[in-house]
């Protein structure tokens, strides 16, 4: 199903702009789906729209520190995935990753808060962008280095298979880590081992500045698995219902079979790479691409929607609304949460307390005498 | 170019602090000009220029201490000349600079390093090599570590070294003790090092003064190298009082006054002249006896006590030794006495007796063979003709070195010398 | 009590504690079928099977992540890495994720995992196998470093990390796993991590070393006691946390100090336990502290020249004279 969705028209960069066009919608009839679910997750891809725009000019003024990673543009990707997960199953993600704590389960308070620095965000202000962490919601890391969270993802896919567990575990990266040493050694042990998790390539053409046929020998990622003789399958990133569809199969078939399993999502990245990367490098062509409405998840559904009749104005304006509440309420909720104590600077740097750990602050002599 | 060192401005200074430049860099300077005050081990010193030029540097900073012959500033031809960094980086040990002491270190480079203690030895190093073991053990043990041999890598004064010389402090220690020194500041000898102040809270340190180093070292160096012994006499002053009474009165016209130390001075002077084997000094096996009378007056001072002396006390008249006295003792309490004014000494007296003080035992000042320690005048029931009386006394106390001045020789003296307070007119004849 | 060698106390230790926990398990390249590079889990695949005692590709980075992973849901991985050359493959994951998960996510998952890995030169390995790089590790908050030096603390150390909840560098040593000791039999001594030891009390000098250095510090010691030297020797055990007072209160003691170690000296462990005695002893010090360090070089094959540049016995006792004679006591 999904394997017919793709972008290729070629192996050679050149040829990117023209095979992205060359799409092929292979997309659930709406007539099978739930109405409720449908509004559901444009209601959630909506959500992390505002988030993320809100995100944006939180940094500008300087409320958000540090490297931020927006999801602008893989709000389908986003939610179609965590929607193909059950509450028991285990997520890891790269630091691009606000989205998907939101959509596993975690209040966009928590995740604000934690942006902001302060003791209420998911991980008490000890993360930040890139490292948003929830036990409850089972996200088991944002992470910041490139590939790390692979080899953590199938550690934990061995834990669940050791102690016969029926979770999942589900890893997402970008195209840029399909290259990185880390990937071909965790597919190579999930493979070996059998355990139950789901690679997921979020695929959005560049790594960084640099494109997928510039870094990856074989463009086509899902077909990366198959040195290790993992299944790869590739979906329409923009299609929430295709990535949910896609997702699902691969993850119910991880989870009876056993077996690791790869998705490749494509999508486009509307902005930079980053809050502060202005994209020079795309060409008007290429940026104007980015940001098209026909690559706009959250326009290509809400008019599926509106034609299906399942979107009415009166529930845009409600659902529209409410988002803008409650992306407003998690913003006032982190600016109004309390900044750690300095006091606390100690507390999480030892999971057993031990013997002459040291808690000396930086002009502290070693020897207080 | 030309350097300017640390000059040597007192007999005994080692090392001088630069108290503050008088000339500023790029100053033009004149012979006779003040260049620098300078605070040596007894008082701060104006330190003059002896050639013209400009001042294009100063090697070391105010409040910083130099031995003696370090390079402390540069002269040169024109404002802007800049000197040659090696020429003051490093000490110049010169030549001049006068070897006093027989300490071996090697000279180590010396910059404007403040130095913590009076070590300088006269080749210029100035803080002796110390573990910080051996330094903490000096300080507790009350040892002066610039006394010390070092017997580690290039004489690194080591735990070893010191427990040695406390071990020997202890075992010197054994004479019946002295209580009041000849001073009036707190007796100066070190006390062997007591556990309870190890703890730090009970004790605080003190900083101390470059002088208050060398009297301590001086004081040291006396008790330690110098075999004091001790003759009591007391005299009747009953005459002395009243002669001094009748001085007075002739003086009155002029301002001038005689005090009872100035008797006592110029009685000790005139018994010298009878009596030169106690106007001498033992030196590395020499005894040499001096020449001239120059009877030291110990003046007590802020930062401890300074001996200026009356040069040629026996020739001087009263009148001039009073006077003469009183500015001594008035430049000595603004720390301006000159380097000549406190050397070459031959004999010093000591007097408490404003304190009220009976008597006491005074620590000879080195190279001199002894000093008179002067007690309070007090009216005591004395027996006279079978009857007791009441007259006013002074205790004498002459402290002697054995070395130079025997038991006899000493008692001839100090008889001489009562003798002569007792018929006071022979103190001018 | 048992006279048992190193690489028994570890095996036993293994075994007890694979027994005791379900949890535990062992991940690491050729441990199972092969029975272990250095035969410390020898026969353990045959009584606890492919589950327990996993032999992994040879992929440091992914075994090792895989193994904070499986820790991060609360298994109790003991990984074997084959020398501690081999963990700069892992590196990224030991510094980056295993000593910063609890921290980063603030504390709501810890990781409790073994790393047991061996250092050591003097086999003619060469240059990449010979290397004492357990400082990269002691470097990070977060990881906690045991460098054992008897088989009884090998036992009692390991079962300690095998039971805390962060992420442990356990230090072998080539050359200690046939050394023999002293192991308690009920087997359940659990050492207290982050805990130097006293292992011979003197007072002319302190010796302080680690791991295979501990051991020759105890030559040493042994040694110039025939001359009359009372050497007292720390063993620092833990390099991270490091038990400061331990050393310093030696050295309060003896007033000089040689420190004897495997790594290179630049920057090395040394040089941190020097800095601790010039703060924590300065005023007690009668000598400048020594260091005994490998010289800086890629250590060579050829024998004279690996042997030259590996710290010895008699390397150190050099240093510890020359230390002694520094204070004033001559002792050739």
């Amino acid at each position: 199903m999904a394997d017919t969705a793709k972008p290729k028209g070629g192996g050679t960069a050149k040829s990117a702009g023209g095979r992205r066009r060359n799409r092929k919608n292979d997309t659930p009839n709406l007539a099978d789906e739930q109405p409720k679910d449908l509004l559901d997750y444009y209601r959630q891809m909506l959500l992390v729209r505002r988030f993320e725009e809100r995100t944006g000019q939180a940094y500008t003024q300087a409320r958000i520190g540090g490297y931020c990673h927006l999801n602008l543009g893989e709000e389908a990707t986003v939610v179609g995935l965590m929607s193909a997960l059950n509450e028991r199953d285990y997520l890891f993600t790269n630091y691009r990753e606000h989205g998907y704590a939101i959509a596993k389960g975690i209040s966009p308070r928590g995740v604000m808060a934690e942006l902001y620095g302060r003791t209420t965000g998911v991980s008490k202000g000890w993360g930040g962008s890139m490292h948003m962490f929830d036990t409850e919601a089972r996200l088991l890391g944002g992470y910041g280095i490139v590939g790390g969270q692979l080899p953590l993802a199938t550690g934990a896919a061995l834990a669940v298979s050791y102690r016969g567990g029926d979770e999942i575990v589900m890893c997402q990266m970008g195209d840029g880590t399909t290259n990185i040493g880390a990937w071909h050694e965790s597919l190579n042990i999930a493979s070996l081992w059998n355990l139950p998790v789901v690679y997921v390539v979020v695929n959005n053409f560049t790594g960084m500045g640099t494109t997928v046929e510039m870094s990856s020998a074989e463009p086509d990622l899902y077909k990366r698995g198959s040195a290790f003789r993992i299944e790869g399958q590739r979906v329409d990133g923009r299609d929430v219902l295709a990535v949910r569809d896609a997702a699902t199969d691969l993850v119910e078939r991880a989870r009876s079979e056993q077996r690791p399993f790869l998705l490749e999502a494509f999508s486009h990245r509307m902005k930079g790479h980053s809050v502060v990367d202005p994209a020079k490098y795309r060409t008007q062509e290429q940026a104007d691409e980015a940001r098209a409405q026909e690559n706009d998840p959250i326009a290509l559904f809400e008019e599926r929607l509106e034609k299906a009749g399942v979107l009415t104005e009166e529930a845009k304006k409600e659902i529209t609304d409410s988002v803008r509440e409650e992306v407003a309420d998690a913003a006032d909720f982190a600016e109004n949460s309390p900044h750690p104590d300095v006091s606390t600077l100690f507390d999480y740097t030892y999971a057993t307390p031990v013997a002459n750990e040291s808690r000396r602050m930086p002009a502290d002599p070693v020897f207080a005498e | 170019m030309t350097d300017i060192y640390m000059p040597r401005l007192s007999d005994t200074m080692e090392e001088g602090v630069i108290s503050s430049w008088v000339k500023k860099t790029g100053d033009k300077v004149e012979p006779g000009d003040v260049l620098v005050e300078i605070e040596t081990d007894k008082a701060v010193m104006e330190y003059e220029a002896y050639e013209e030029g400009y001042l294009v540097k100063q090697s070391v900073s105010e409040g910083d201490t130099v031995p003696i012959g370090a390079v402390i500033g540069v002269l040169g031809d024109s404002p802007d000349a800049a000197p040659a960094e090696s020429d003051s980086a490093e000490a110049a040990p010169s030549t001049e600079a006068p070897a006093e002491e027989e300490e071996e270190e090697e000279a180590a480079p010396q910059e404007a390093a403040p130095a913590p203690s009076a070590s300088a030895d006269a080749n210029g190093a100035t803080r002796p090599r110390t573990s910080p073991l051996a330094r903490r053990l000096a300080k507790e043990h009350g040892l002066d570590i610039t006394t010390i041999r070092g017997s580690g890598p290039k004489g690194r004064i080591v735990r070893a070294d010191i427990e040695a010389a406390a071990q020997e402090q202890t075992t010197t220690a054994g004479e019946p003790t002295a209580p009041p020194a000849r001073e009036p500041a707190p007796a100066a000898a070190p006390q062997a090092a007591q556990e309870a102040f190890d703890d730090g809270r009970d004790s605080e340190e003190i900083t101390v003064s470059n002088m208050r180093k060398v009297i301590a070292r001086r004081l040291l160096q006396s008790k330690q190298t110098v075999p004091h012994f001790y003759l009591r006499r007391t005299i009747d002053a009953e005459a002395l009082k009243a002669f001094r009474a009748q001085i007075n009165e002739q003086l009155e016209s002029t301002g001038n006054k005689v005090s009872f130390n100035d008797l006592i001075v110029k009685a000790a002077a005139t018994t010298l002249r009878l009596h030169p084997q106690v106007n001498a000094s033992w030196v590395d096996d020499k005894l040499l006896q001096h020449r001239r009378v120059n009877v030291g007056v110990a003046v007590a001072v802020q930062e401890g006590l300074v001996v200026p002396v009356l040069h040629d006390t026996d020739k001087a008249p009263l009148s001039e030794i009073a006077a003469k006295s009183r500015e001594l003792a008035g430049k000595a309490r603004e720390g301006k006495l000159k380097p000549q004014e406190m050397s070459g000494g031959t004999f010093s007296v000591s007097n408490l007796g404003m304190y009220g003080m009976d008597s006491f035992s005074a620590v000879i000042n080195p190279p001199e063979a002894a000093i008179l320690a002067v007690g309070a005048m007090k009216q005591e029931p004395v027996v006279r003709g079978g009857e007791i009386v009441p007259r006013h006394t002074i205790a004498l106390e002459l402290s002697v070195d054995h070395r130079a001045v025997d038991g006899a020789v000493g008692a001839a003296f100090l008889k001489e010398l009562a003798e002569i307070l007792e018929e006071p007119m022979r103190i001018i004849l | 009590m048992s006279v048992i060698t190193y690489r028994q106390a570890l095996r036993e230790t293994l075994r007890a504690e694979m027994h005791r926990d379900e949890d535990v398990f062992l991940i690491g390249e050729e441990i199972g079928i092969f029975e272990g590079s250095y035969k410390i889990t020898e026969g353990l695949l045959k009584e606890f099977g492919e589950r327990r005692v996993r032999d992994t590709p040879i992929a440091e980075e992914g075994f090792v992540g895989t193994a904070i992973g499986a820790a991060m849901l609360g298994l109790r991985p003991v990984v074997e890495l084959m020398t501690i050359n081999f963990s700069l493959l892992a590196i990224d994951q030991i510094v980056n994720h295993a000593a910063k998960i609890y921290g980063m996510f603030g504390g709501q998952t810890s990781v409790p995992m073994v790393i047991r890995t061996p250092g050591g030169g003097g086999q003619q390995l060469g240059a990449t196998h010979s290397q004492n790089i357990e400082l990269f590790y002691s470097f990070v908050p977060g990881l906690k470093v045991l460098a054992p030096s008897t088989p009884g603390d090998a036992a009692s150390m390991l079962r300690a990390a095998i039971r805390d909840d962060d992420p442990v560098l356990f230090l072998e040593n080539l050359g200690l796993y046939n050394s023999k000791g002293e192991v308690p039999d009920d087997g359940d001594q659990v050492a207290e991590i982050g805990r130097a030891a006293v292992t011979r009390e003197g007072s002319d000098i302190t010796l302080i070393g680690y791991s295979r250095m501990a051991v020759v510090a105890q030559q040493v010691a042994e040694k110039l006691a025939e001359d009359d030297i009372s050497v007292e020797v720390v063993d620092l055990r833990s390099l991270r946390p490091l038990d400061r007072e331990t050393i310093v209160e030696s050295v309060r003691k003896t007033g000089s100090a040689v420190i004897a170690e495997d790594d290179w000296l630049t920057y090395g462990i040394g040089a941190e336990i020097a800095a601790t005695i010039q703060e924590g002893a300065f005023d007690f010090l009668d000598a400048p502290v020594r260091r005994v360090a490998m010289a800086e070089v890629p250590l060579p094959y050829a024998k004279p020249l690996e042997t030259a540049a590996l710290p010895s016995v008699d390397s150190v006792i050099t240093a510890v004279k020359e230390t002694l004679n520094a204070v004033g006591r001559r002792v050739g």
